[in-house]
């Protein structure tokens, strides 16, 4: 099943001179895609992450996630699918000050309604998966940048979502942390974690599989369709 | 990888399009996480309900203590007497009972025993060179010799007049009255000053609850009062004691048998009565600090409200973040509103138990027992789960309206 389909996505800010951020995108990511979308500042890449996680709706076209048509679904229906089938990474982390890593992670089960023993089970495993497990009981504020980003994915893949939506996950860290963030989720992707990044990071964008450049919120160049 | 939680598990699309679901058990950790990550604001906002619960606490339960500490000295005192006086505001005489009114009330069937005084038209001095105008506002009345047994009176030193002592010129100071002659001793050698003769003190009155009234008076016997004092015979207020169960039917014939020519000019009251709405008077000042208590109540909740919604603009990445993990806006609003709850209500159990102990302390002070009742204390606390319930009403409503993409912007 499609990961993320989007349909003639159009969105437009509205305000006294309204802004169209994304025009008329399509675009389907498949299982196991890793695509990186680039583009200037102010091209809409932001926007189009937002729309594909359902973070804003767009005024016209439609988005399905994992086979979820979520145009016309309730708040708590859209949060269900957030919480069920969408990992995000932020490029600045966005961890909770006051929870361990562990804590941070189970957080990404934390509104499926699974029992916190469970949650945290499932934290254990994917903290050992980004390489962090003898981190586990360490506050954000006493790991580096790099951890924290990690700390960031495994709360991303805990739920094991149909797409990871990744929003400048290299952009706050040194070239050295952001090779390792890299090279965690290029291996997570190795083991089947499909994956939208929106990155600057050239290193990121060669490699992905796939590249979408996106220029005053159209889609002008994609490496698949190219 | 494989945690079980992914959507190639059984039924996970249908539980997506179910909604996102955050357990209750979960809500209360994450409430009082966001609490005691800042504590110190924390405590301080809920200092204020402490402060408002603990002063309406304290207030209703100090009042209680006083009132039961009332009702048991009353009930101590018997609730079995009443006083018989006449009722005639606009005589132009001094208004008096009939002579025969004593004797009449004793025979009533229930009434265990009545006493009289009467008016006597002269002050009390310590000796006869004190100035005429120094009284001392003490009232002089003749008074029967089982008025003692009556009032169940004690007496702090000598005795109270006897059918023999009625006749001759000795006095018994009610314990203002001798405090105000500066009269300590009452074994006869002290003497003074009434209406041109030298009376003896022979006994002082311990105060007597229930006829503050002779606190201040000098007592004489009414033979004596008569033949130096040219006192009239009829009495100004009978004291009855009756048998405790018929008090009321008692009270009933009181004035026909004070004065059966004209029971209209008697008033019968109930000095526990009395009593008992000069407490209630107070309630007056209670009225005023529990007023206090609920602007202190009031203050703290919008405190809360104030500190909630600085949370809210502080902690945007924070709900942006929960929103993008799978949050409603119920959730948010919940978790936003159950962190006020939860201030008030520390705060509330806080003033609760702070009011209780100042009550028992003033209880203690005043060797009363301290009346803190448990519902009370649970309603207390349930006020301030009420006040903190509206105070995070607002912050809540606005958490939850934040666009998921505009919070999660660096500010």
């Amino acid at each position: 099943m499609t990961a993320l389909a989007m349909t003639d996505v159009t969105k437009i800010h509205p305000g006294a001179r309204p802004v169209t951020a994304v025009s008329s995108v399509t675009l389907a990511v498949e299982p196991g895609d890793f695509v990186a979308v680039i583009g200037p500042s102010g091209s809409g890449k932001s926007t189009l992450l937002a729309l594909a996680g359902t973070l804003e709706r767009p005024t016209t076209g439609s988005i399905r996630i994992a086979g979820h048509a979520v145009d016309r679904l309730t708040d708590r229906e859209v949060a269900g699918i957030r919480a069920a089938s969408i990992g995000f990474v932020f490029q600045h982390f966005f961890l909770l000050p006051g929870l361990s890593a562990l804590d941070n992670v189970a957080t990404g089960l934390l509104y499926r309604g699974i029992p916190g023993s469970h949650r945290r089970a499932a934290a254990v495993a994917a903290l050992d998966q980004v390489g962090l497990a003898h981190r586990a009981t360490h506050r954000p504020a006493e790991l580096s940048g790099g951890e924290r980003q990690r700390v960031a994915i495994a709360r991303a893949i805990v739920g094991e979502p149909a797409i990871i939506l990744a929003d400048e996950p290299t952009g706050s860290l040194d070239s050295a942390a952001g090779a390792g963030v890299l090279a965690i989720l290029a291996s997570l992707n190795e083991r089947g974690v499909t994956m939208l990044v929106v990155t600057h990071n050239p290193d990121i964008a060669a490699a992905a599989h796939r590249t979408i450049r996106l220029r005053d919120g159209l889609v002008e160049h994609d490496s698949e369709t190219a | 990888m494989s945690t079980g939680f992914g959507p190639a598990d059984a039924g996970a699309h249908t539980r997506a399009a179910a909604g996102s679901r955050l357990r209750p058990a979960d809500l209360w950790p994450v409430a009082i996480a966001g609490l005691v990550i800042r504590p110190a604001r924390s405590l301080l906002s809920a200092l204020g309900i402490a402060v408002g619960i603990a002063t309406m606490v304290a207030v209703l339960g100090i009042s209680a203590s006083s009132r039961s500490q009332l009702v048991a000295e009353i009930d101590a005192l018997g609730t079995n007497l009443l006083t018989v006086t006449p009722n005639q505001p606009f005589a132009t005489t001094s208004a008096t009972l009939p002579v025969t009114a004593p004797g009449m009330i004793a025979r009533i069937g229930p009434v265990v025993d009545a006493a009289a005084i009467g008016d006597v038209a002269a002050n009390v001095y310590r000796s006869n060179q004190i100035p005429a105008a120094n009284t001392n506002a003490i009232s002089v009345y003749w008074a029967q010799p089982g008025l003692l047994h009556t009032l169940q009176g004690q007496m702090a030193k000598g005795s109270f007049l006897t059918a023999a002592s009625t006749r001759f010129p000795a006095v018994v100071l009610g314990p203002y009255a001798a405090q105000a002659l500066g009269i300590d001793r009452a074994d006869g050698s002290a003497l003074v000053w009434i209406g041109n003769h030298w009376f003896a003190v022979t006994g002082i009155l311990d105060q007597l609850a229930l006829a503050p009234e002779l606190d201040r008076a000098a007592l004489i016997g009414q033979p004596v009062a008569r033949q130096l004092l040219h006192a009239g015979v009829r009495p100004v207020q009978v004291y009855v004691r009756t048998n405790p169960a018929a008090v009321p039917a008692v009270e009933a014939v009181l004035a026909a048998t004070a004065n059966p020519g004209a029971p209209q000019d008697v008033a019968v009251s109930d000095p526990a009565d009395v009593l008992t709405a000069r407490e209630d008077a107070t309630t007056a000042f209670q009225g005023l600090f529990l007023a206090l208590g609920a602007v202190a109540l009031l203050v703290g909740g919008i405190g809360i409200g104030n500190v909630m919604v600085i949370a809210v603009l502080e902690r945007r990445n924070e709900i942006g973040l929960r929103r993008a993990l799978g949050a409603s806006r119920r959730h948010i609003s919940l978790q936003f509103a159950t962190e006020a709850v939860l201030l008030a209500g520390a705060g509330g159990a806080v003033g609760a138990a702070l009011g209780a102990i100042a009550t028992a302390a003033f209880a203690a002070t005043r060797h009363w027992q301290a009346v803190v009742s448990l519902p009370s204390l649970a309603a207390a606390v349930g006020i301030a789960l009420a006040v903190g319930a509206l105070a995070g009403l607002y912050p809540a409503v606005r958490a939850a309206q934040l666009p998921p993409a505009e919070a999660l912007r660096m500010t």
